[in-house]
């Protein structure tokens, strides 16, 4: 209770009530990310499981009774009848997913890499930061592609639908984990110097428990910040790669998969069909991006 | 003639905070003679730079003059345009801060630098101002000054680039420098050698100097008068010899006996109890009142402005001339 | 048991401060190093305070770190108690590590922001293993928030909700919360205002005869040191010009650079003495003058100074590193 209290009582509370972008943003998020995870609650179409579906109800168009059926959907139906609701909330589920597992992923390798690459320095130092250099000439779509071509290689066919989304993970995890690397190796280079890292030198505490205890909770601040733009980064290349088809297979589609097989329809007059899960991939990306920018503003308002 | 260059009478800067408004100067009011070199002293958040920005219009946002006015040579200056006081600014109010190096345009020479600030306000050649830029150097002991005019600021070391920023400063002809801790990023024997230059040039040229600094030792070397704020607000203001031999201020009092000199013997220095308080929570009364050993009813409810005392003005109840026919 | 605690033999460090290779090759540079400590040896009793007097790039905060094993020595040697101080010998010194600690200059740096005061202070216990169980160290962490001055109610708080002065007592608090016996303070009261800096070399005296601490006391202030000093070693560009009794040096400072500083050092009396303006500045310690490398700027300067290094010569109560200290000229 105590900690909920100084949260609300802190400067970032303070700061986000003073921003009307920041606090739509933050709505739209948290009503986007409820709704994927009470997504069963919220819609009676499990879109997903073919004994729940009518084809009778295919290509109902928004707000209007279907022709044979007589049900209306909000957003429509597809070819199969799904409701276009019901596979944009299923579809949001895949897409945070990604999105999430690939940041923290990235987070977990890019922190530990920087924090290493700064403290130790010298050899260690060069070699992480060159590696970091070269992965970020090759565009991140391209290392998503690289590796994702990799791993279909490798998997045995049947399984390939199964681990598509862990190659997913990972792909963009790669591609991402350098800025986290790059962030944490300069505050880390920052604190290194300051008097309480030499106070702990001076017991003699081991160079890991200087990291970990001393250091890392005072780079986590623009970590916080990255990690919120690189949500909004990974929800795009997961989209991206699963619009190409090298992302979330038909079986279990995220918002990417959904676009790519509305465009299908899209000169044939059936625009619901694409139109409602990329509007839903633009709110959440965009409002996640604005919350990115807003908190970098509020933790450090000498960038601005 | 009025002998009087600068006026701050009851001068009150605030900032408006999410905790509310915070008040970092609080009715502070003195006077600068012309030639005259007054002493600016306070520790670190008792307002003394706060006083040096606002006379100069360089108050950052959101805080603002909330009160009081400022005079210099009788007109009023604390409401001028931006563009206006930034004419005042450089040409008849130079500033020195601490560190050279935010004075010093790292990309351009010395010469360039002084040849464009003597030519903005003075109405010369550009021969005459690079001989006068030449001349100014000379002044203030940089050797060589014809030779190293052609430098980059990086070229000086830290001391020679104070005097740098000091000839920057004059250039103008001002009738008032104000030095904000010119010294504090100096070592002790460089130091000595800047107060010296500042000293001497202000005289020979007739300016005003307001001293902004921490060290008693700095003012005493070269102030005339010297002002004590505490906590945003002036605690003494007075002759330099009279408030260093004799402090009537029980703060000024603890302050100079808190400093350990080299003449003194004893073993314990003396010391004032607690810290000075937050800006946002100044007592009632006296701001002083929780930390003075002399203390009495009046101080805790009744704040005290300056009254004079001799040659000087005191903010201290025990002054008061109704306090001291009690106490006789 | 020796009188001596801490004996520093010929300490010398130097600094690779050569550009990178590249550059070197393009602009025909040599190597370049700074020798930033040169040649310094001094002894430190068992509850003296011993303080290190100079300007900036005289090597004081050099020494400080080395004594510390915080950084290596180039050359010479440091002995703690009559043991030899080795930094790559990790058994010897965590064995030493736990008798001695440091106070650093600034009181905002000097405490991790993201930890409460008592984890700050409870870290050497732990390290050291000198106070076992939850109970037993919180104990102690209130014992020595009380000793410096502050309250038990301050243990649950973060660093920024204190004040400098209040910052560096916390500091103090970490500083003895391993029972040391030997304490390096590299200018503790610098970044402080002049009525905080009176109560924390109070408290830092008090803790002295309460303890029976040893101080290696580092600071450019000299009128602080006089306050604080025992003894006293004066540097300039690394080397030890002079050491002496603290009250004789200020009452009769041999070495030329020594009588400088002390003039220097502005008059708060107000006895009108004439100041006699300092000469020149500090040289650029990568290439130091020749010789004696005061004496482009001593007044006593003679042939011998620009080409020999004097070595100490003794003094009533200490030496001095001067040739005209030697002929008797001064």
């Amino acid at each position: 209770m105590e900690a909920i209290a100084r949260a609300l009582d802190s400067d970032l509370a303070y700061r986000f009530r003073r921003s009307p972008v920041a606090m739509v943003a933050g709505l739209v998020v948290v009503l986007l990310i409820g709704s994927a995870v009470f997504a069963p609650f919220i819609t009676a179409q499990n879109p997903f499981d073919p004994g729940s579906l009518n084809l009778m109800n295919g290509f109902s168009k928004p707000m209007e009774p279907n022709q044979f059926t007589g049900e209306t959907f909000v957003l429509g139906t597809d070819d199969q009848g799904r409701d276009v609701f019901a596979t944009i909330l299923y579809g949001m589920r895949i897409s945070l997913f990604v999105g999430f597992s690939a940041v923290i992923f990235a987070m977990v390798l890019g922190v530990t890499l920087g924090l290493i690459s700064g403290y130790v320095g010298g050899r260690t130092d060069t070699i992480i930061m060159r590696i970091a250099d070269i992965q970020l000439t090759f565009p991140a779509i391209l290392v998503a592609l690289l590796i994702f071509g990799v791993a279909k290689g490798i998997t045995p066919p049947d399984r390939r639908d199964e681990v598509a989304i862990w190659v997913l993970i990972i792909a963009i995890g790669l591609s991402e984990w350098v800025q986290f690397a790059r962030v944490v190796r300069g505050a880390t280079l920052v604190e290194k110097g300051k008097e309480y890292v030499q106070a702990a030198r001076l017991i003699g505490r081991s160079p890991v428990a200087i990291m970990v205890q001393h250091i890392l909770p005072n780079t986590l601040s623009p970590v916080l910040v990255i990690a919120t733009i690189s949500l909004a980064l990974a929800i795009i290349a997961e989209a991206t790669l699963s619009f190409l088809g090298v992302g979330a297979p038909p079986t279990q589609p995220s918002l990417g998969t959904l676009i790519r097989i509305g465009q299908e329809f899209l000169f044939s007059g059936e625009w619901w069909i694409l139109f409602f899960p990329a509007m839903t991939l633009l709110a959440l990306a965009l409002s996640v991006n604005l919350l990115g920018d807003w908190l970098r503003d509020a933790l450090n308002p000498k960038l601005r | 003639m009025d002998d009087v260059l600068l006026s701050v009478r009851d001068l009150v800067v605030q900032f408006p905070t999410r905790g509310g408004i915070l008040t970092a100067l609080d009715g502070i009011s003195f006077d600068i003679k012309r030639g005259e070199v007054l002493g600016v002293v306070g520790e670190s958040g008792a307002g003394k730079s706060m006083t040096g920005a606002a006379i100069i219009g360089l108050i950052e946002p959101p805080g603002r003059i909330a009160g009081g006015q400022i005079h210099l040579d009788g007109e009023r200056i604390d409401n001028l345009s931006m563009d206006d006081m930034r004419a005042v600014r450089g040409k008849r109010i130079a500033m020195v801060f601490q560190d050279p190096l935010t004075s010093l345009n790292p990309l351009f020479t010395i010469a360039e630098q002084l040849v464009e600030t003597i030519q903005t306000h003075l109405n010369v050649s550009a021969k005459e101002a690079r001989d006068r830029a030449i001349a100014l150097l000379d002044d203030v002991g940089i050797p060589a000054a014809s030779r190293r005019i052609d430098d980059y600021p990086h070229q000086f070391s830290g001391g020679m680039r104070q005097r740098v920023v000091i000839a920057l400063a004059l250039a103008a002809e001002p009738d008032l420098v104000i030095a904000d801790e010119p010294t504090t990023a100096l070592d002790v024997s460089v130091q000595a050698q800047i107060i010296d230059v500042l000293k001497r040039l202000c005289s020979e040229r007739g300016a005003s100097v307001m001293l902004i600094t921490h060290d008693m030792g700095v003012i005493a070397e070269t102030a005339d008068r010297v002002a004590v704020l505490y906590a945003g607000r002036l605690a003494e203001i007075g002759p330099v010899r009279d408030v260093i031999k004799d402090a009537l201020h029980p703060y000024t009092h603890g302050l100079m006996g808190s400093i350990p000199t080299l003449a003194q013997e004893d073993d314990r220095l003396v010391q004032i109890p607690g810290a000075m308080p937050r800006l946002t929570d100044i007592p009632d009364g006296c701001a002083f009142n929780p930390r003075c050993d002399r203390v009495f009813d009046r101080c805790r409810v009744e704040r005290p402005d300056p009254m004079p005392h001799g040659t000087r003005q005191v903010a201290c109840w025990l002054y008061d001339e109704q306090q001291i026919k009690a106490a006789e | 048991m020796s009188d001596v605690l801490l004996e520093v033999k010929n300490l010398t460090r130097t600094f690779d401060v050569s550009l990178p290779w590249l550059n070197r090759v393009i602009e025909r540079e040599d190597r370049q190093f700074l020798r930033a400590v040169d040649n310094v040896s001094f002894q430190i009793r068992r509850g003296e305070t011993f303080a290190l007097v100079g300007e900036s790039g005289s090597g004081k905060s050099t020494i400080a770190k080395m004594v510390v094993g915080l950084l290596p020595a180039s050359d010479g040697q440091i002995l703690f108690d009559g043991q030899a101080m080795d930094v790559n010998s990790s058994a010897a010194m965590t064995q030493l590590r736990s008798r001695f600690q440091m106070i650093f200059q600034s009181p905002f740096a000097s405490l991790n922001p993201r930890w409460r005061v008592r984890d700050v202070i409870a870290e050497p216990m732990k390290a050291f293993g000198t106070v076992d169980g939850k109970a037993a160290i919180d104990k102690r962490v209130d014992e020595l928030l009380d000793l410096v001055g502050l309250g038990a109610s301050d243990a649950g708080k973060f660093p920024h909700e204190f004040s400098g002065g209040q910052r560096q007592r916390i500091a103090i608090a970490r500083a003895l919360s391993s029972n040391p016996e030997f304490i390096v303070c590299d200018e503790p009261t610098s970044a402080l205002d002049v009525s905080v800096q009176a109560q924390i070399l109070n408290l830092m005296r008090d803790l002295q005869d309460e303890l029976g601490l040893t101080y290696l006391f580092i600071s450019h202030d000299l009128s602080v040191v006089r306050h604080m000093a025992n003894r006293i070693g004066v540097l300039y560009l690394g080397a030890l010009v002079e050491t002496a009794d603290g009250k004789e040096l200020f009452k009769a400072p041999r070495h030329p650079y020594t009588r400088m500083l002390l003039e220097a050092v502005p008059d708060l009396e107000m006895t009108g003495k004439e100041q006699s303006v300092v000469k020149g500045e500090i040289p650029n310690p990568i290439n130091p003058p020749s010789g004696c490398t005061f004496h482009p700027r001593c007044q006593y300067v003679a042939e011998r100074c620009r080409n020999d290094i004097p070595v100490p010569v003794p003094t009533p109560t200490g030496e001095a590193k001067c040739f005209a200290v030697e002929e008797g000229r001064i």
